[in-house]
């Protein structure tokens, strides 16, 4: 079915004759075959979104509609992958086309000549229902690539074969219960804005281990959940993103890039095969999907690159993986829901942004969440979707933050004036907030004891009651206060420096494992609770600000992984005996 | 065969309607043939069935709706390039302005570029020492990177880019080099303050040079810098130069694009600049980079002035969002004599640690940078705390903070714009004044640093 071009305005497209098409539809426009999508119609004219740059296109050129929405190859390959917004492989394009991209390049998502080993799990005679494993490939080191019965299909298995295939061959044959047989290939396909079904949701009661200590102690995440990184520029929201993704106890991560700049995905696929995960040993990239539709990239494929991304991610779920998926930014996203929104000249809502604005992020976060997957072995997958934000000026009353705050359960405020000061991750942990912590309470207390939420609440608590201290400093000075205020303050900043400042650039910083972050925080608590009884005896303040150990609690979260169990006890004590030894010395004369 | 048309139904500066256009395409060049026999350039904005809405990229003076005529080209807006080009002047739209010959077309180009495929960038890693210490022992540039400049009205700017200009190299490196310089919107003192500068220094011959100044039309500056990255694209990528493209001014250049954008009448974002702002001003930012395969680069250092001295406002801060780092000025410093003023603490260049460390500057590099940082800032806000409590209310710790804020804003900043200092004695400086400082502070530098480089 093809229509004809009338009018071009950047990259809204509408062409006439096309009555017969389906909204979302996509279609391949002009001679050069840029690919689009049918966002409305009227009578027999349809609106299309084009995700290619559309200079040179004019009225009177045809389009020609797939009949098909806009979908994405599922299957073997994907992992290790650079894909744009649409899920064209950047490195093939590459190699067709140079360093730039061209336009109406037409690369099929998932290599078409790659052999991959097929080992059967099904058998025949079988009776299989959607979502059960028919066989697996070992896609890469890391992931077992379990192909699974496309959804919305069941019946017995007829035939099914191990050996090498391409993701085009068929490798198993299935009888539906009306007598079709359906020849299943390794690969399938799926409409990117249809969320993939799923047999059951369950509230989160995981946590997600990030190795950051802010994130994991202070303001955990649920395996399943949902979090937003809003801050302004130079704040340090792409580093918070990259150091989740690199040490986050997933299965899969998928990356998507989403009009952000280009160095930050060639730092991602240089960096990501060099590091290793902490859990198996294997590189990171192993486990990890690149969407990048970076900010010169055209705008239409901008909007489409997080559906891709998260169409992905429910794929891999679906195997009973745990993926997370890291979008930055989305309100560079928004920004292209805006602008097709102007084209198309619908009425603004607030800022100019669509009406619709709220409901597509809540509907792009609630793809997020713990299931039970289709297939009768009851496995269960994760997707936990964390989002980061960039509002203009930092002012988080703007609407694509507000529309996220509104959905999101945890909040990791990026905080400008901690970045100045280079305390990095700079989320402020007065603004921050998580609403997993009472959820994941009970984990923490089975795995670690209940000392592990009773020290964060302590810790907190600390935090908050310095932020007060601060404002009577500044009005009346330091030496107002009192001895025991005096001690809270220094504890406030051995928190702030030696447990929340994390370096990601330092080997044995940059990961923090559950144990280490307890012990160093047991530390710090410790010496405020011996320094407190010290100060009842009449102790004065600054020799205890001044015992030696203190010092190496600055320098301990240096200490490397496998030795900080000793290096800490060590610590532990000498502050003890240093702090007797004050005590021992008397009052001050 | 080109048709020329002469139904021009409407003219409303800078948009002008031309009816009954036959295989008119989208983004298309077109020229305009006034009835005196002058020739001006416009581009399609828009086209429904048989209307084409074009931008003119002049004045619209003189145009007459009966005897003009239009002319669609059939391409984009193409520049003619060639290594010719070097040590020549050309005006916002590409022409010659020097008083030369024509530029002899080794290829033409279309100045929109393409976007570059992230799979085919290298990543920036090579350290450029600018000499200046703020920049190089801070915020390092590194080749390929696009660090703006933010300053504001009054602020010198324009003698900080000159000397990154001049002073900017790659240690152990006698590549060829191009300097590409894009006036846009600027005064002529302040372009001339530039070109005179590279003559004293003789890079002008390595220089190319588009002016487009503040009496030029305000819509050529959409074509500006576009036409100052392809040349800088060309020299870069085919022919294996290493580029340092500086543009001035960033914010005229959003204002003729907020121009543009009220004629056509769109609904306006912050400020009334247009939605797109982010993705426009990313189109041309992000064509800084280095590729795989090839030897050259281009680096960036886009100048533009905040409005208010705000960083919120919506130039500087999409900017911030696209660029990697940037260098911001202070007025306070700059009241205080101190030269450059660059202010330390929300200055930053996100590719930094790569570019750092052991075979590039120095292994100290990184605990020093982290360790300035952290110490300047908590002397600022002792030094702040003082001026309302006096000095009596500050711990003997914060004392020391204070006064290692002052030397540092005395000695390592203000260098002055003729100073070119080494990395190493940029570095040496960082551990001088880390030296009035407890020692005991020190936790963000490595132990055997310490012993190794304190003197």
């Amino acid at each position: 079915m093809s229509g004809t071009i009338t009018k071009v305005s950047g990259p809204l497209v509408v062409a006439t004759g096309l009555a017969d098409a389906n909204v979302s539809d996509v279609v391949r426009v002009g001679s050069q075959r840029l690919i689009g999508e049918i966002l409305n119609m009227t009578g027999d004219n349809a609106s299309i979104q084009v995700y290619e740059e559309t200079s040179g296109v004019g009225p009177g050129a045809v389009v020609e509609s797939t009949g098909m929405p806009m979908s994405v190859e599922l299957g073997p390959g994907m992992l290790e992958n650079i894909y744009d917004g649409i899920q064209r492989p950047l490195p093939e394009i590459r190699e067709m086309v140079g360093s730039t991209i061209s336009r109406g390049v037409d690369v099929p998502a998932l290599n078409r000549e790659k052999i991959w080993e097929f080992v059967p799990v099904a058998k025949v005679g079988d009776k299989l229902q959607a979502g059960d494993v028919l066989g697996t490939v070992q896609e890469t080191s890391a992931i077992l690539h379990k192909i699974m019965v496309p959804p919305q299909l069941s019946g017995t298995v007829v035939s099914i074969e191990a050996g090498s295939f391409t993701v085009t061959q068929t490798v198993a044959v299935l009888e539906a219960e009306d007598g079709v047989k359906h020849e299943l290939t390794m690969m399938q396909k799926w409409p990117v804005r249809i969320n993939r079904p799923y047999a059951k949701k369950f509230m989160p009661s995981r946590p997600m281990n990030s190795g950051q200590r802010i994130v994991d102690t202070l303001f955990p995440i649920a395996k399943g959940g949902t979090a937003a990184v809003p801050g302004p520029f130079g704040s340090g929201k792409t580093v918070v993103q990259h150091q989740l993704a690199k040490w986050s106890d997933v299965d899969i991560v998928v990356y998507i890039g989403c009009g952000e700049r280009g160095n930050e995905m060639t730092d991602v696929l240089m960096e990501f095969p060099e590091l290793t995960d902490p859990r198996n040993g294997e590189p990171l990239m192993k486990r990890t999907v690149l969407i990048a539709n970076t900010s010169d990239m055209p705008v239409a494929a901008r909007e489409a690159s997080i559906y891709t991304g998260i169409t992905i991610a429910e794929y891999f779920r679906d195997m009973g993986y745990d993926v997370a998926v890291l979008a930055d930014s989305t309100s560079r996203w928004a920004e292209a829901l805006r602008e097709m929104s102007g084209r198309l000249e619908e009425m603004p809502g607030e800022e100019g942004y669509p009406a619709y604005l709220a409901s597509r992020i809540a509907q792009f976060y609630e793809r997020a969440g713990c299931v039970e997957c289709l297939g009768s072995d009851e496995r269960r997958g994760s997707v936990t979707a964390i989002g980061a934000v960039s509002p203009p000026g930092g002012d988080i009353s703007e609407p694509v933050s507000q529309a996220t705050m509104r959905i999101v359960k945890v909040f990791w405020a990026l905080d400008s004036s901690l970045a100045y000061a280079r305390h990095f991750p700079a989320i402020n942990w007065l603004t921050s907030y998580s609403l997993y912590v009472d959820t994941l309470a009970p984990w923490y207390n089975e795995q670690f004891g209940e000392v592990y939420m009773t020290n964060r609440d302590k810790a907190m608590h600390i935090l908050q009651e310095e932020n007060e201290l601060q404002e009577i400093v500044r009005l009346v000075g330091q030496d107002a206060l009192s001895a025991a205020d005096r001690l809270t303050m220094e504890t406030a900043k051995m928190l702030r420096e030696d447990f929340l400042q994390q370096n990601a650039f330092v080997d044995e910083d940059a990961y923090s494992s559950y144990g280490k972050q307890f012990e160093l925080m047991n530390l710090i608590l410790s010496y405020d609770e011996m320094s407190r009884a010290a100060l009842d005896k009449g102790v004065p303040m600054k020799k205890l600000f001044e015992i030696e150990a203190k010092e190496k609690i600055g320098r301990a979260k240096m200490v490397a992984p496998d030795k900080y169990k000793e290096e800490f006890a060590q610590i532990l004590s000498q502050m003890k005996a240093q702090i007797e030894e004050v005590i021992a010395g008397g009052e001050e004369v | 065969m080109i048709k020329e048309y002469k139904t021009i139904k409407e003219i409303a500066s800078p948009l002008m309607v031309v009816d009954q256009v036959q295989g008119v395409t989208y983004d298309e060049l077109a020229e305009i043939e006034l009835p005196n026999g002058e020739v001006r350039r416009c581009k399609v904005l828009e086209v429904n069935k048989d209307r084409a809405v074009v931008q003119l990229f002049e004045s619209a003076q003189g145009i007459n709706l009966a005897q003009t005529k239009v002319r669609f080209l059939g391409h984009p807006l193409e520049l003619a390039v060639s290594e010719d080009m070097l040590g020549r002047v050309f005006n916002g739209m590409g022409k010659p302005i020097d008083g030369g010959p024509d530029v002899l077309a080794e290829a033409y180009r279309d100045i929109n570029g393409l976007p570059m495929n992230p799979a085919a960038r290298a990543y920036p890693a090579e350290f450029i020492q600018t000499g200046v210490s703020t920049i190089d022992g801070l915020n390092t540039l590194v080749r390929g990177q696009k660090l703006p400049i933010f300053s504001a009205s009054g602020l010198p700017h324009a003698a900080l880019a000159a000397q990154i200009a001049r002073q900017a190299k790659v240690l152990g490196d006698g590549e060829n080099f191009a300097v590409v310089f894009a006036a846009v919107g600027i005064t002529f003192e302040e372009s001339e303050y530039f070109i005179n500068d590279f003559k004293r220094t003789g890079a002008i011959d390595r220089t190319v040079v588009f002016s487009n100044l503040a009496n030029d039309p305000a819509v050529e500056r959409i074509a500006t810098p576009r036409m100052a990255l392809t040349a800088a694209e060309y020299l870069a990528f085919e022919k294996d130069m290493q580029v340092l493209v500086i543009i001035t001014d960033i914010t005229n250049y959003a204002e003729a694009l907020r121009e543009v954008s009220a004629a056509k009448k769109e609904v306006p974002g912050r400020r009334g600049y247009p939605g797109y702002l982010y993705t426009d001003l990313a189109t041309m930012y992000e064509r800084a980079g280095r590729r795989i395969g090839s030897k050259g680069s281009i680096t960036m250092i886009p100048i533009l002035t905040m409005p208010e001295d705000d960083k919120t406002h919506p130039i500087p801060d999409l900017t911030g969002y696209i660029t990697e780092g940037q260098i911001i000025l202070s007025r306070d410093l700059h009241r205080k004599g101190i030269m450059p003023p660059v202010d330390v603490l929300p200055s930053l260049s996100r590719l930094k640690d790569k570019g750092i460390g052991v075979g590039k500057t120095r292994e100290d590099h990184a605990g020093t940078m982290n360790q300035l940082f952290a110490a300047y800032s908590r002397g600022k806000d002792a030094k702040e705390l003082m001026t309302i409590l006096g000095e009596a209310a500050l711990s003997d710790d914060d004392k020391l903070f204070a006064k290692f804020a002052d030397e540092f804003e005395k000695l390592y900043v203000n260098q002055g714009n003729s100073t070119n200092r080494s990395i190493e004695e940029t570095l040496d400086l960082g551990w001088k004044l880390l030296s009035i400082l407890p020692r005991a502070e020190l936790k963000r530098i490595k132990p055997e640093y310490i012993e190794k480089y304190m003197k």
